[in-house]
């Protein structure tokens, strides 16, 4: 198992798992609280028509995926705000939209269906060292945007309230909606497209049952989906099965046992 | 005389409804407003125009000579309705007190935060409920929480959105007892939104009757006129009274 770890591709495999686990997992606790789940499963999937533009233009896909998801993020973000269509609808749209734009030009490139594929399923021992870098990027960010933890709380737990203390809510919202979306297309190459949402729900879910507090949630959370890597990693190595479906599968784990233990308090 | 709020030719449109229309009051400071209306009459938004929540369509709202967006939110206390709760979020009720002082949700309280929101939370005879989850609070406990929060930051100005709703008689004594005691001691102006108009009678130095039109505003024994209600309800009768509504509600 050490030998392992000596292997430059698994130690970008191990530290990319573990920077995504957090950062996804921090975010995920906003997702959560705001109900906004189908926004991380529709930006996952906008993130697809941001891979297949990249690999278009011959450029590194996450680079190209990154800010184009962001963009959408944006545009869903805006929609939601200045219409009375419902932020659901708003995802609907816009990530059928991304989705399409994807699979055409991908037809007009079919050499790269393959690569398509990688991320859709997620290879994590596929990723390069600039998918790293596009990891390293997204969670120094979030690192310094740490102090605008209380006020997307504040914000969370009743928006009026952060208003009449004369918060900028709408920017905070554009801005924690734009980090949701540069989280995600983080951890395209981990995790895949099909199961990126749940890297963001489901430690947080777990995390909410024990949770007294909205800080205790988010590091449990944090904890949560840095232990669900690892402990994913090892099973899909012990097991020789993919490695983003495992690390789901021990998160749902932790998220049943979760359930079990609260009925039983 | 010094005036707390002002509003000066304001109206709020939403779309081709209007909201409010024609609001020009102004309110002196240091006054316990009861601000009363039948449902639709624009109580909420005009709390909401106040807190610099909502712009105006027209006209222009002042608290204490500055425009309401403007004011520093030092100066506010909010109490909104419990209603409006989320409860699903994980919080106990020291950490909503206390973004009454640092205008955030605290990641963590400082130990100066602590002890201002549990010395509020005495002051409403709540400090057994410091670290209860708000979940799991009732109705009354949840206003006495809320009354922390806008007193632990000593705001010159209360705005109150039916903070009885919820409350038995003696949760409801209670509370107006702590109202009039902040008011006292901090020379306070209070805006509370009640559809008890026996309350606004008893307590209230003001009484602003609405109907998306300012029917009467002045002192409780000339804003509560047979003729005001009337023109605002439809009816006189105090509605815990009344089976039925009579009449246009239109003012």
């Amino acid at each position: 198992m050490l030998d392992l770890l000596s292997l430059p591709f698994m130690q970008r495999a191990l530290l990319a798992g573990l920077l995504v686990g957090a950062t996804a997992s921090y975010f995920g606790v906003f997702v959560v609280q705001r109900r906004m789940s189908f926004l991380g499963s529709g930006l996952a999937h906008a993130a697809l028509g941001g891979v297949a533009l990249g690999l278009f233009l011959d450029a590194e896909p996450l680079y190209v995926a990154l800010p184009f998801t962001v963009l959408i993020a944006l545009l869903i973000a805006w929609v939601r705000e200045r219409t009375e269509l419902g932020g659901d609808t708003a995802v609907g749209v816009f990530f059928s939209l991304s989705v399409a734009f994807g699979v055409v030009l991908l037809a007009l490139k079919s050499e790269y269906t393959a690569d398509a594929m990688a991320y859709l399923f997620g290879s994590i021992l596929a990723v390069t060292p600039a998918d790293l870098g596009a990891v390293a990027l997204v969670a120094a960010v979030t690192l310094l945007l740490f102090p605008f933890w209380e006020r997307w709380a504040y914000a969370t737990f009743d928006r009026d309230l952060a208003r009449a203390d004369r918060l900028p809510v709408l920017f905070d919202d554009y801005l924690l909606t734009a980090m949701v979306a540069a989280v995600v297309v983080s951890a395209v190459k981990v995790v895949g497209i099909l199961l990126v949402a749940a890297f963001l729900v489901i430690p947080a879910a777990t995390a909410r049952l024990f949770s007294r507090t909205f800080a205790q949630m988010t590091l449990l959370a944090v904890v949560l989906g840095v232990a669900g890597v690892i402990a994913g990693l090892i099973a899909s190595y012990l097991y020789d099965v993919p490695s983003g479906a495992t690390i789901i599968l021990v998160e749902s784990a932790f998220f049943l046992l979760g359930l079990l233990a609260v009925r039983k308090i | 005389m010094e005036f707390a709020v002002e509003f000066e030719d304001v109206s709020v449109r939403f779309g081709t409804y209007t909201a409010l229309e024609g609001i020009n009051l102004k309110v002196p400071a240091g006054a316990f407003v009861a601000i009363i209306g039948p449902n639709g009459a624009g109580k909420s938004t005009l709390l909401k125009l106040v807190l610099g929540l909502l712009r105006p369509s027209s006209g222009r709202v002042l608290v204490f000579g500055v425009p309401a967006p403007r004011a520093p939110a030092e100066w506010l206390g909010y109490v909104p309705q419990f209603k409006t709760l989320d409860r699903s979020f994980p919080a106990l009720a020291i950490e909503l007190v206390a973004t009454g002082i640092r205008r955030r949700w605290p990641f963590r309280l400082s130990p100066v935060e602590r002890e201002a929101s549990l010395e509020a939370l005495r002051r409403v005879r709540g400090e057994e409920l410091a670290y209860r989850r708000l979940a799991r609070l009732s109705g009354g406990e949840l206003q006495r929480v809320y009354l922390a929060r806008a007193f632990v930051r000593r705001p010159r100005l209360l705005l109150l959105d039916e903070p009885a709703t919820g409350m038995d008689v003696l949760g409801e004594a209670d509370m107006y007892r702590m109202l009039e005691r902040y008011q006292r001691e901090h020379d306070a102006t209070v805006l509370m939104i009640t559809h008890d108009w026996e309350a606004a009678r008893h307590h209230a130095t003001h009484v602003l009757v609405l109907n998306r039109r300012v029917i009467g505003f002045g002192p409780p024994e000339r804003a509560l006129s047979d003729e005001c209600l009337r023109r605002a309800f439809g009816h006189v009768g105090h509605p815990h009274e009344l089976s039925f509504s009579v009449g246009s509600r239109d003012a």
